[in-house]
């Protein structure tokens, strides 16, 4: 295995984008590193690597929002020089962002056309003919949107096709997609791959950044890895697999599958029974929930999104009230306890948007780490927060947890995701849980956490913690579970032992609420 | 007559509303590009002040108004520069400005007029004859005011300016979502300081009504105007239609007052009646009034 740096000599023509010799320093960071990059024209061109790899930065620059600090950009072999998104967008260069740039309160024709807005009699906005324009791409590029709905109004992926007709409106020729599909479910992340090929197919060229490795062998046709601002790797998709990529994003082996044993289920640590609840809206989203699960065991719950996943996670750390049933947490009932009640009793919770609810962004790391233990001692005096043991405790935290960098006065805010999300894990973990509840734990972050987060998990359980896994990625669920609960409108339809479960079997029960026929043996939580 | 108490209540009604409607719609530019301002008291008072100097000094009225818009936009570009280019507290910038108005249009009274309460009488601006409307009985003196038909035309184009034009759909857009129109290739803070500029072009306008209504500058004369209109513009969710409805009910509300003085009701309860009902439309009437996303946030470009 010893790729070699540079870019494949295969291809006799002049690339489509050439990237050479790119460098970029931040304050305290070399962001980018002498990188080289070269796309040829209409393929998708995977750029991979962990968090803070610099793949974001590459793209910035391309896209002209930072300038690089030394380095050279061709396009079809011609030098050019950006220096703002204007250059870049003339130069039919155009970049979907991970944080959508989109003005929720405008229509979507509004977005489309906003900073080239084609006139009527030079002052009036002529709306009427971008809409055609855009409901012309929507229809070509298959991508179904609405031109005249609000922003606000759509779900996260017709939003993302939103931000896809905007670059395509300004006539783009190379889509850059900084993580697209870190915000998608499965199913969308499917649509956004049909269109990815539509556009490839129409002669678009494409650089796609992800962590995601299923996703580049699925999508890609070529793939540039990058490791702590440099280039590691430029390889063709057909030609590696999923295990080298790894090696070479993280620098030494990893491992993508969990190494767990059987568990050693214990007694009861938390019982449902018949939960019902309201939703956001008012509308009944649990309709009769019941579920187990027991000390020393995962139990995983698969579902669409959208099925009560969210209600059920805040039902059972107090964050919403059911409407009725019961909850028991060894043998005690909780029905009603408020989070800070159940957080006494032992219940930790990952939650699922770890910027709204897991941390205080604006607060330092050593402040979120205490956060739900900040009121009691060592933490809490008589008067005051004791900042000695309040540090002390973020020290070993982050030491133990492995969050970079190791400095407890740093705001939350300026991690990368991935070391947040290891943040989150540490503070709830170093609680000593009985009952964790963890969701969407390695929602977009890097396979290096993702990996940390998956053993730590299964360390919680063998330590005889129960844990409660909801995730919207199957293969992390049914590679950590021990049981697979399937949620499907606002009730458990089956539970499965893993080890009969496959994502098939899961994906016809997630779709359709009906356990399959020939083993209706799992069945019946209730 | 009843019909013509109708009409009088009308017009006192219009010409009530008039500063306020010019400085709702001056706030509305620029708080929909992002930028709070409640500096519109100090830039009312500044204009009333700057029209009465220009109108004595010169003779004409007309010089008045523009010299009013003129001390508005330079208000307004203080609010600007502390504000967008140095990304200041808006609060306390527009506070700072209200304070500095109040204080400099005293001492600079004192000095020029040789007076601490007015200035001396100036010449208002010449009535027109307009066709028709001129005709209807007691509201011709609303069609004959130059300064209310300016601010009718006012109304309607700044309508048309923020949901028609390109520069309507960038000033929402950078004080919604700054990001997105700045990698849109938008500059956010030309954008941003065309909206305050014009905030204060509108709210001096709103001053040189004052001033000519009264034929004089008094000390303080604002009187709370600018924050009736912040009001208003909030009231109206930020249309400026909708602002210059608001800014007619407090009108309503304050002539209201007026024609109930000298009847049997206690003078501080009638007085009391703009203010109760704007504490009213405003806590209920309305339904929820949503902010621009990105108001009174400074645009921070390189944030990492």
């Amino acid at each position: 295995m010893s790729p070699p740096p540079k870019s494949g000599t295969d291809s006799p023509s002049i690339p489509f984008l050439k990237m050479e010799g790119i460098s970029k320093q931040f304050a305290l960071v070399k962001a980018n590193d002498c990188a080289n990059l070269d796309v040829n024209r209409g393929e998708i061109h995977a750029l991979v690597g962990e968090n803070g790899a610099g793949k974001s930065t590459l793209m910035r620059i391309l896209y002209g929002l930072y300038r690089a600090d030394s380095g050279r950009m061709y396009l079809d072999g011609d030098p050019v020089e950006l220096r703002s998104p204007a250059d870049a967008i003339s130069l039919g260069i155009g970049m979907v962002h991970q944080h959508f740039m989109l003005v929720p309160p405008l229509s979507v024709t509004e977005n489309v056309v906003l900073g080239s807005e084609p006139l009527r009699a030079g002052v009036v906005l002529d709306l009427k003919g971008a809409a055609e324009r855009v409901k012309e791409l929507s229809e070509t590029f298959a991508l179904a949107v609405d031109p005249d709905a609000r922003v606000e109004e759509l779900s996260v992926g017709a939003q993302q096709r939103v931000e896809i007709v905007k670059i395509l409106f300004r006539g783009a020729r190379l889509l850059i997609l900084d993580e697209p599909t870190a915000v998608l479910t499965p199913q969308e992340t499917e649509s956004l791959f049909v269109i990815l090929r539509r556009l490839k197919e129409q002669g678009k060229t494409i650089i796609f950044i992800t962590h995601k490795l299923s996703e580049v062998m699925e999508i890609s046709d070529s793939v540039t890895v990058m490791r702590h601002g440099k280039v590691v790797g430029d390889l063709k998709t057909a030609e590696t697999n999923t295990e080298e990529l790894a090696t070479l994003m993280v620098g030494r082996k990893v491992l993508l599958e969990v190494e767990k044993g059987a568990p050693a289920r214990g007694e009861t640590v938390l019982e449902l029974k018949d939960v019902h609840a309201l939703g956001a809206s008012k509308v009944p989203t649990l309709r009769g929930i019941s579920l187990r699960v027991c000390s020393g065991e995962i139990l995983g719950v698969a579902g669409v999104q959208g099925n009560g996943q969210t209600e059920l996670v805040e039902v059972i750390t107090g964050l919403r009230k059911p409407s009725s049933g019961s909850l028991r947490l060894l043998e005690r009932d909780i029905t009603g306890l408020s989070p800070r009640e159940m957080l006494k009793l032992g219940v930790a919770h990952i939650p699922e948007d770890r910027l709204k609810r897991g941390l205080v962004p604006a607060f330092t790391v050593s402040e979120n780490l205490i956060l739900g233990s900040h009121f009691r001692p060592p933490f809490a005096g008589r008067l005051w927060l004791r900042r000695e043991d309040i540090f002390e405790n973020a020290r070993s935290v982050l030491r133990r947890f492995d969050v970079r960098p190791q400095a407890p006065a740093l705001p939350a805010r300026s991690l990368s995701g991935g070391n947040q999300q290891k943040l989150i894990v540490g503070r709830e973990l170093s609680r000593d849980p009985k009952l964790l509840v963890a969701s969407q734990p390695t929602r977009g972050v890097d396979i290096g956490a993702i990996e940390f987060i998956h053993r730590n998990l299964i360390a919680q359980r063998d330590r005889g913690c129960a844990v409660l896994l909801v995730s919207a990625d199957l293969s992390e669920i049914l590679s950590l579970s021990d049981r697979i609960a399937v949620i499907y409108e606002g009730r458990i339809v089956g539970t499965v032992d893993s080890t009969q479960a496959d994502e098939k079997k899961l994906g016809m029960m997630m779709m359709t609420g009906v356990l399959a026929k020939e083993d209706g043996n799992g069945a019946g939580e209730s | 007559m009843d019909w013509m108490i109708v009409l009088a209540f009308i017009s006192q009604m219009v010409r009530i509303s008039v500063p306020y409607t010019l400085a709702a719609i001056g706030g509305t530019f620029s708080e929909r590009g992002g930028v709070v301002n409640i500096a519109l008291e100090g830039i009312l008072l500044n204009g009333a002040f700057t029209c009465v100097l220009a109108t004595h000094y010169t003779g004409n009225p007309w010089v008045g108004v523009l010299a009013a818009v003129a001390g508005g936009v330079a208000t307004a570009s203080v609010h600007a520069v502390v504000s967008i280019t140095f990304k200041a507290e808006q609060i306390v910038s527009g506070l700072a400005i209200n304070l500095l108005a109040m204080g400099a249009t005293r001492f600079f009274l004192r000095i020029i007029f040789g007076s601490s309460s007015n200035s001396e009488r100036i010449a208002g601006l010449p009535e027109w004859d307009v066709p028709v409307l001129g005709d209807i009985p007691v509201l011709s003196t609303i069609f004959s005011s130059p300064l209310i038909l300016a601010t009718i035309v006012i109304i309607f184009a700044s309508q048309f300016v923020l949901f028609k034009t390109s520069f309507g759909l960038r000033l929402r857009s950078v004080g919604e979502h700054p990001e997105a129109a700045d990698s849109l290739g938008v500059n956010v803070s030309r954008v941003r300081y065309a909206g305050v500029l014009l905030s204060g072009a509108l709210a001096g306008l709103g001053g040189a009504w004052l001033a000519m209504d009264q034929h004089s500058f008094t000390d303080g004369m604002s009187s709370g105007r600018g924050y009736i209109a912040l009001a208003a513009m909030i009231v109206g969710k930020w249309n400026p239609l909708g602002a210059a409805g608001a800014c007619l009910m407090f009108g309503a509300a304050e002539s209201l007052q007026m024609q109930l003085q000298g009847q049997d009701v206690p003078t501080q309860f009638i007085q009391m009646i703009p203010y109760v009902a704007t504490v009213v439309v405003l806590a209920g009437f309305i339904g929820r009034s949503i902010p621009p996303a990105a108001d009174g946030v400074p645009y921070e470009k390189e944030r990492q």
